[in-house]
């Protein structure tokens, strides 16, 4: 078989309530700081979740010489500044370079405001147009949206085009923001948490809603990267669409999967960060998928009680998470579990820890029945 | 490139017809509405799947044309499922938006599960039991040659070995519906996206 280029994390980027840019992000995290906050609906009704102070993206916005140019969305500007900030840290070519979109609902609060005709923008696509004509990209943009999964998968495509010598970098953003839209559904499958989320906790009622956006740039070009994506796959449990695969059938695949194209054994691992929503099928699902593969024992983090669930966004930036525990060696804690309640038990992450970090694991599953693993090894340690 | 793949069969829905490798195989009136036409392809199929009649209408659009494309064989065990269209799960979002605006509907969360589009491959993996690679991709337009790079890495890795293909889209304006089976070692067309698209483009005016 023809040997394909190995495929490098170059950098990174998280804008979340918790922090602007990843190491903001990090110092909250080191110091279990969570973005989520109670929110009032109505005098008798809130909910908990991790939302964007406006202001705070339009200060940022501000300084981007379009900003003015048109009337952007939320999410827009928050993939915009997501790019600024890659493109100004690296001059890639563009031409040699794909953008890969990631989001759930996209700007879907356009809706509310539709009358006889759809906005255009409520077109996910139109979110890849608006960054390729602000940035000039050459190639048509890639979006996708497949639940949970989406940030993650967005990593899996950009590797397997780059894996093909299609381009020669891949620009990966994930993200989606909170509307009325996402709010009222999950209040109806009765799926959140009245507080913050436990992931994995014998309490665990539900997950918090969150928004961000993250961005990934990956390359075929090493540079001076210390991290490579050594294998991925995605598979449908094959049971149910709203609900996972008891046994995690599907999680399990994926993770055998992504750890047969490393070539490794699943004792290789050193860390997990896995998908942890706090809701309790999703987190049982996961302990008897661990499980089956003898990953239990494996430190395990949840960022969902920092976070909250941010969809589109949310294993994109788990996965620049692990990438930052390989480069730091550091493990780091995950919030929100005082009592284990998951079987089998799995060996929750409490404290930030330093660790000779070689290979890192990032799980996610999803409506629709879809599940995602990759596996990122540290070069430091070849 | 995919020199053991081939585009084994292709299915399109357009105009109230189907149409199986390049023939009409069911049609009916065209002025009756999209859920009378998807129940008469359901009861021309001859099967017996209650959950049909759960789904929404991207769902039994992808149904009815993964029943058609694979009617009379079993997919192989590693048949990926990626699909692409450029209106996401808009009809059912629309819905949705709908019950939530107005204080007398009944807003329902099986209605909110299906604002996903890929919901519907959930539903596909479920029907073939496919505990494969599933991808679904928004763009303006069917991207053949996207499909093509992504599916070549698919079969070099080994994390498929066959593939339900195609474009699965539904808005305001209507439907548009195009699926193929990408399958190894048969009888079919070189799997190329000049082939695929060439397919892509039959019958856009009813046969």
């Amino acid at each position: 078989m023809r040997q394909k280029p190995a495929v490098h994390i170059i950098d990174d980027e998280i804008i979340a309530p918790l922090g602007w840019g990843t190491s903001a992000n990090l110092t909250q995290i080191k110091q279990r700081q969570t973005a989520i906050k109670e929110h009032k609906i109505s005098v008798e009704n809130f909910y908990y979740a991790a939302l964007f102070e406006e202001e705070k993206i339009q200060q940022n916005f501000d300084n981007l010489s379009f900003s003015k140019a048109e009337d952007f969305t939320k999410l827009e500007k928050l993939f915009l500044l997501t790019v600024h900030h890659l493109l100004e840290r690296n001059p890639i070519n563009l031409e040699e370079t794909v953008l890969i979109i990631s989001t759930t609902k996209g700007n879907v609060e356009l809706l509310e405001k539709a009358e006889n005709s759809i906005p255009e923008k409520s077109k996910l696509y139109s979110l890849g147009k608006t960054v390729q004509k602000y940035f000039n990209l050459k190639n048509e943009p890639i979006t996708l949206s497949n639940a949970c999964i989406s940030g993650g998968l967005g990593l899996s495509v950009g590797k397997r085009l780059l894996e093909e010598n299609a381009y020669k970098n891949a620009l990966v953003l994930g993200g989606d923001v909170v509307s009325k839209f996402t709010r009222s559904g999950f209040q109806l499958l009765q799926a959140m948490d009245s507080e913050i989320c436990k992931p994995y906790d014998k309490n665990r009622k539900g997950i918090n809603l969150g928004e961000a956006a993250a961005g990934v740039l990956l390359s075929t070009e090493k540079q001076n990267s210390k991290i490579q994506i050594v294998g991925e796959a995605t598979a449908n449990d094959a049971n149910h669409i709203s609900g996972p695969s008891r046994t995690g059938e599907g999680l399990v695949k994926v993770i055998s999967s992504a750890l047969n194209e490393a070539h490794l054994e699943a004792s290789a691992i050193d860390c997990i960060s896995a998908h942890g929503t706090a809701t309790l099928y999703n987190d049982a699902m996961e302990a008897q998928a661990f499980g089956r593969l003898n990953l239990q024992q494996k430190p395990l983090t949840s960022y969902k009680a920092y976070y909250g669930h941010t969809f589109g966004a949310s294993a994109l930036i788990e996965s620049i998470l692990s990438i930052k525990s390989l480069q730091q060696n550091l493990l780091f804690p995950s919030l929100g579990c005082e009592k284990i309640g998951v079987e089998p038990s799995l060996n929750i992450q409490q404290n930030l820890e330093e660790k000779k970090l070689k290979y890192a694991l990032k799980t996610a599953s999803g409506f629709g029945g879809c599940n995602f693993a990759m596996i990122f090894k540290n070069l430091k340690y070849a | 490139m995919h020199k053991n793949h081939q585009i084994s069969a292709s299915i399109i829905l357009r105009n109230h017809q189907v149409i199986f490798n390049g023939k009409v195989i069911f049609e009916t009136a065209e002025d009756l509405e999209l859920p009378a036409f998807l129940k008469a392809c359901y009861q021309d199929l001859k099967i017996d799947y209650a959950k049909f009649y759960k789904m929404d209408l991207l769902s039994k659009l992808g149904f009815i044309a993964s029943e058609y494309l694979a009617k009379d064989r079993k997919l192989n065990a590693e048949t990926a499922l990626i699909l692409q269209n450029s209106a996401g799960s808009l009809e059912t979002d629309l819905d949705y938006q709908e019950s939530i605006l107005d204080e007398n509907a009944f807003a329902s969360p099986s209605v909110f599960v299906y604002t996903l589009p890929n919901i519907v491959l959930g539903e596909l993996s479920i029907r073939h039991q496919l505990q494969t690679e599933n991808a679904f991709f928004i763009s303006e337009k069917f991207d053949a040659s996207f499909l093509i790079v992504y599916l070549q890495n698919l079969f070099s890795t080994n994390k498929a070995n066959a593939a339900i293909c195609g474009w699965l889209d539904l808005d305001k304006e209507g439907y548009n519906v195009f699926l193929s089976l990408i399958t190894k070692d048969e009888k079919g067309k070189a799997l190329t996206a000049e082939n695929l698209k060439e397919n892509y483009e039959q019958f856009k005016t009813r046969a």
